[in-house]
């Protein structure tokens, strides 16, 4: 009986040792996923402290970090943070709905169709931002024109990703719905967005760091707080510790919100093999 | 021919009736002139602007940054991708600095290449070279990667030396993932040339939008987005087509 216990303890401790050993493992190979970025870290910290370069040009990546620390602190950061990914995300959501909208009126419609294709395959290659004056005329200085900004932006992908994706459901697909007497709307619903999904999936991720991006550039042009105005005006004050805490600070958000949506697609398309790599600007 | 044109007429016909609305709410007074001028003053101050010295300098000016800035990043992306496919040590070295900053938005670096170069061509140049540089390199990296093994292979025992074999065979090979890298690149520099002139210029299209724009000028500023606006469309056709046209041997 007693070696029986013992025995038992023995293979719980070695259960529990083999699931530390596989964490470990884990974490390890995480590390290693990591590795570029601290390697790349710490050449920036020698490269900046080696004096080969002036603080100006490269401040150290320690006080980069100080400086973020001491702006969360302060609650500067905070509040830059949340208005830029509030407009950031305002806009997406427009973009997203608004764009489903549109593609699936313009799959399915062809009068729809021949109004709209024109201007989205004209507007596309177009470099929009161009046109931020022209919306600073019309709407002002504040949120409403750098959310218009931003939806005027993003919208593209996801318009074009959508048509592309309702185009490509497949017609038995259709027909049998019709057969089985779905209502147009059902059929929208339950057969050509769920079908079109991956695709769709894929514009929403091309246009969410576009939307980021677009916020970002708004605030650096027309200021009015967030990440994008706090770096313009670091760097309009030659405060280059600012600026560089404003590059890792976009970094970071834009990489969490590409993560964020692989996480999502991973989530929602369990069914769908594919991932794609967003781009970004 | 007349089919073609009519249903080329047909296909852009809504363009049309924009534009014909557009005429008609500054015509008929729907909105206010002093914020949608109509086309046609649009179109006069247009052609005023183009008889202007000032506005060839400035575009000049906007051509050179985003031309200098393209082609260092085409040159040294393209250099720098196939290097990776075809030198391993080149590939551990920089493959992972290139991870890390393909994701960065771009669009950070305006006030970092302002800060070190200040508000000249000099750091919109550096600026383009950097946003664009990184999908020319993965473009021409993926593309090279991609080329085949055996045919790798068969140049080699055909005799042909190694450097010859990178030029006849890996080069051509990668040209259509590079060519799309470079189209990205060109859509890229568009966007942070006209965003870089708008914050940071005294020189530049997007520096004159902005300054036509302060001065209240607004037929002028119209008339230089939508200019902005066709160069970057058609920059993107054009472009299009002679890929179109260097790829013809695939088919």
């Amino acid at each position: 009986m007693a070696r029986i216990d013992d025995t038992l303890a023995r293979s719980a401790d070695e259960v529990k040792w083999s699931r530390l050993t596989a964490r470990l493992r884990g974490a390890a190979r995480h590390l290693i996923g990591w590795s570029p970025v601290i390697v790349v870290l710490i050449a920036w910290e020698l490269v900046a402290r080696s004096g080969t370069v002036t603080p100006f040009m490269l401040p150290p990546f320690s006080g980069v970090i100080a400086r973020i620390a001491s702006d969360t602190m302060s609650g500067e950061l905070p509040i830059a943070i949340g208005l830029t990914l509030w407009r950031a995300l305002a806009g997406f959501l427009i973009s997203a709905v608004g764009g489903v909208a549109l593609g699936i009126a313009m799959a399915r419609t062809r009068l729809f169709y021949w109004f709209f294709d024109p201007i989205i395959s004209i507007g596309f290659p177009v470099p929009k931002i161009a046109f931020l004056p022209i919306i600073v005329l019309w709407l002002g200085f504040f949120d409403v024109s750098k959310i218009t900004m931003i939806v005027f932006n993003s919208i593209f992908p996801v318009v074009t990703a959508t048509v592309v994706g309702v185009y490509g459901v497949e017609k038995e697909l259709i027909w049998s719905a019709r057969n089985l007497g779905t209502s147009e709307k059902a059929l929208t619903w339950e057969v050509l967005l769920p079908a079109a999904l991956p695709q769709i999936f894929t514009g929403l991720q091309v246009a969410l760091p576009i939307a980021l991006i677009v916020g970002v550039l708004t605030e650096m042009a027309m200021g009015g707080y967030g990440i994008g105005a706090s770096m313009q005006t670091a760097s309009r004050f030659a405060d280059s510790l600012g600026v560089f805490a404003g590059i890792i600070e976009i970094a970071v958000v834009g990489y969490a919100l590409v993560k964020l949506m692989s996480v999502l697609r991973a989530r929602l398309l369990v069914w769908h093999p594919e991932a794609l790599e967003p781009t970004t600007v | 021919m007349t089919t073609a044109v009519t249903s080329a007429a047909f296909r852009y016909l809504p363009i049309v009736i924009l534009a014909v609305l557009w005429q008609a709410a500054s015509d008929f007074g729907w909105v206010s002139t002093a914020v949608l001028p109509s086309l046609t003053s649009v179109f006069e101050a247009g052609w005023r602007l183009l008889d202007s010295d000032d506005f060839w300098g400035n575009a000049g000016a906007s051509i050179y940054r985003g031309g200098m800035g393209l082609l260092l990043a085409i040159v040294i992306g393209a250099v720098l991708g196939i290097g990776m496919a075809w030198w391993r040590p080149l590939r551990v070295v920089t493959s992972p600095i290139v991870e890390i900053f393909y994701p960065l938005p771009k669009s950070a670096l305006i006030p970092v290449t302002a800060l070190w170069l200040g508000f000249g061509d000099a750091s919109k140049i550096l600026l383009i070279f950097l946003g664009c540089m990184l999908p020319v390199t993965i473009g021409a990296f993926n593309g090279a990667r991609g080329s085949e093994q055996t045919l790798v292979w068969s140049a080699r025992s055909l005799g042909a030396s190694r450097l010859r074999t990178l030029w006849d065979v890996v080069v051509p090979s990668a040209m259509p993932e590079l060519l799309n890298g470079i189209r990205t690149a060109l859509a890229l520099s568009w966007v942070l040339l006209v965003a870089s002139e708008l914050i940071v210029a005294r020189r530049g299209l997007g520096y004159l939008i902005g300054f036509l724009g302060d001065g209240g000028n607004y037929d002028g500023m119209f008339a230089v987005v939508l200019f902005v606006a066709l160069l970057g469309f058609l920059a993107d056709r054009v472009y299009q087509v002679a890929m179109q046209r260097a790829l013809r041997w695939r088919e």
